[in-house]
């Protein structure tokens, strides 16, 4: 699902570069659910930001479902992350004037989706989150843990190939972000691609490989037995 | 622009951000406002004095004399000039082609004139047929005196809608009636309005001729009055007449025997001279107009800028996030500007409206000299909407453009 060979990435600061991704290969199949653990400085957003297209690498390639992400201009690029990613940060980043079933909603229309159909998909989505009985509810009214369901919802809404979640639980206490590795979990289980980012070792553990980043290099590539996170709710 | 998604989009957006919307709307709708008037006004005091040059022809001309100051030629100063026939057949024969009108007055003191029990006193003036047009006269019923009354010495009236309304109250039709003035009967042949209102119209026309000999006049006149054959434009217009009334001014200094730089005993009032000088003043007037107006849509156009500014700045983050979700930059301009245009514009025909109505409803309602029917060139008002509305799409286009640009990633951080 993603090929990664060779990728490096520098950042010039004023007259000095700084070395941040140095030689990343990395492949990850269809289905898998991958955490990318690390200090900080180890270029783990780095890295995902490159996956998700939204930065672009001075070297190396990156293919994605078969598909060589390399020159992409804005429009191109735009394009891909609506038909290929789902985004999910640590902020939640919904749009705080949409209530959560247009918020869902909005990469459908992105996709050209008409009004009716939008709505119905996205209502599926959320009733999949949990969330359906919320679907009016502003963002502020709703709980952290609602607002990253809502999140998750948004992301799977046009059916991506692959989930990017950039800290998922970074905002969230501990009972509320097992609720949400649960949910990442399920929908993993339906064979969608995830990739995790993460510092907790504990959510790390809910994921069934580990790939460990320290400065800008892969320094270590397990598989793990997977914990079940519904276990520690 | 008729993508319906596009729309629902943008309407979705308005109703949530209520606050902002009104801001965009209030600066635009304001500053249209203000403009309008300000215009409305403009016009209002253009109209208001181009009503006090229609009393009479535009470009008329006033022959009167007085009193010489001057010693000329061994004769006193202090002598009353009086003007004769000759001096009014001289002029009009010699610039026959030069004239479009042209009449001599006799006036007749204490003009009462008596109806039955009625009676009052007014202007009575022997005039000569074109006189009508030199004062603008209009009829209202039967005719104006014509060359036969006065070749004949006929003693007919033509009186003025006051003294009509006067001595006749509006019972009778006053066509054929006699009305006495000093004891002769004069018969009505006619009753004129004249747009200077009622002063001007408690006025009594009767031939030149008639007046001279019934009120021993001999052939004396008090004022000769002329209208030149119309020229292409104001300045040519303005260049003839000047240089006709210096002309007439000389030759009635030399029948008369008076010093060429006697200023009192000859006077002519040329109105178009009158005429420049309130033309000029009613330019600078629009000038200045113009100037506020253009001023107020230069603070409007900065204001719109600056609410176009921190809109885009607020939505920074909001930018972010659609771009991650696949909103390509274009489509993140066109939302920015579909609601900015589509909200100035509503606001510049509210303002547009809104001052327009001002004008329609309270603008008849002002009843001073200098300002009558304040209205506005709607074409102007519709331009200057659009122009705003131009203004505030160029001046969201810049800062969208560049929140299109930005890398959603940095956007997203954007706290």
């Amino acid at each position: 699902m993603i090929e990664i060979k060779d990728l490096h990435k520098s950042y010039k600061m004023g007259s000095n570069s700084l070395h941040v991704l140095k030689g990343i290969n990395f492949s990850v199949a269809e289905g898998e659910l991958v955490s990318i653990m690390g200090s900080s400085g180890s270029g783990k957003s780095t890295l995902l930001n490159i996956l998700g297209m939204l930065d672009e690498a001075d070297e190396g390639s990156y293919t994605l479902d078969g598909v060589p992400i390399k020159n992409l201009n804005e429009k191109i690029a735009a394009r891909y992350r609506n038909k290929f990613l789902g985004f999910i940060f640590q902020s939640f980043n919904l749009i705080s004037y949409k209530n959560a079933l247009d918020n869902v909603a909005l990469p459908l229309y992105y996709q050209g989706i008409k009004r009716g159909e939008r709505i119905d998909k996205a209502m599926s989505y959320l009733e999949k989150v949990g969330l359906k009985d919320w679907a009016g509810h502003l963002p502020n009214e709703l709980s952290g843990g609602q607002k990253q369901r809502v999140a998750i919802a948004r992301a799977l809404a046009s059916d991506p190939k692959v989930l990017l979640a950039d800290e998922p639980t970074g905002a969230l206490d501990s009972k509320t972000s097992y609720e949400v590795m649960n949910l990442i979990q399920e929908i993993n289980d339906e064979g969608r691609t995830i990739l995790v980012v993460t510092h907790e070792p504990d959510i790390a553990a809910m994921t069934k490989r580990i790939v460990n980043l320290k400065d800008g290099r892969i320094i270590q590539d397990t598989p793990v037995n997977q914990v079940r996170a519904l276990q520690n709710v | 622009m008729f993508d319906l998604e596009r729309w629902e989009e943008i309407f979705e957006t308005i109703r949530k951000n209520k606050l902002r919307t009104f801001l965009t709307g209030l600066s635009v709708a304001s500053g249209i406002f203000i403009l309008v008037v300000l215009l409305g006004i403009g016009e209002g005091m253009r109209n208001g004095i181009s009503q006090e040059f229609q009393n009479d022809a535009a470009n008329i001309m006033y022959v009167y004399t007085g009193v010489t100051s001057k010693e000329y030629k061994g004769l006193n100063p202090g002598r009353r000039i009086q003007m004769k026939n000759e001096d009014f057949n001289y002029t009009a024969l010699k610039y026959q082609d030069d004239l479009e009108y042209r009449s001599s007055i006799y006036r007749i003191w204490n003009g009462i004139v008596n109806f039955g029990k009625e009676s009052g006193s007014y202007r009575v003036e022997g005039v000569y047929p074109d006189y009508q047009f030199l004062e603008n006269s209009g009829m209202l019923e039967g005719r104006f005196v014509n060359y036969k009354d006065h070749d004949n010495f006929e003693k007919v009236v033509v009186v003025g809608n006051k003294v009509r309304n006067d001595l006749f109250k509006d019972s009778k039709d006053p066509i054929g009636e006699y009305v006495q003035i000093s004891g002769v009967n004069f018969k009505v042949i006619g009753v004129f309005t004249d747009p200077g209102g009622e002063r001007e119209e408690s006025r009594v026309f009767m031939p030149l001729s008639t007046a001279q000999r019934v009120f021993g006049g001999g052939n004396n006149i008090a004022n000769m009055a002329f209208t030149l054959e119309p020229e292409e434009n104001f300045e040519a217009a303005l260049a003839a007449s000047t240089r006709f009334s210096d002309a007439i001014e000389d030759q009635l200094k030399e029948t008369h025997t008076i010093a060429p730089d006697d200023e009192s005993a000859i006077s002519i009032n040329n109105s178009l001279e009158n005429a420049k000088r309130f033309f000029d003043l009613m330019d600078m007037i629009k000038f200045f107009f113009w100037g506020v107006g253009i001023c107020t849509i230069i603070a409007g156009i900065v204001g719109v800028s600056n609410i176009m500014l921190i809109i885009v700045k607020e939505r920074t983050r909001e930018i972010g996030i659609r771009k991650a979700l696949g909103a390509e930059p274009l489509s993140i301009v066109g939302m920015v500007l579909h609601e900015s245009i589509f909200v100035t514009a509503i606001a510049g025909f509210i303002g547009l409206i809104a001052s327009l109505l001002l004008l329609e409803f309270v603008g008849p309602l002002i009843e001073t000299q200098y300002i009558s029917n304040p209205a506005v060139n709607f074409n102007v008002a519709l331009t200057t909407v659009f122009i705003l509305v131009l203004a505030g799409a160029i001046a969201g286009f810049f800062p969208a453009w560049r929140a299109a640009r930005i890398k959603p990633i940095v956007a997203l951080r954007d706290e």
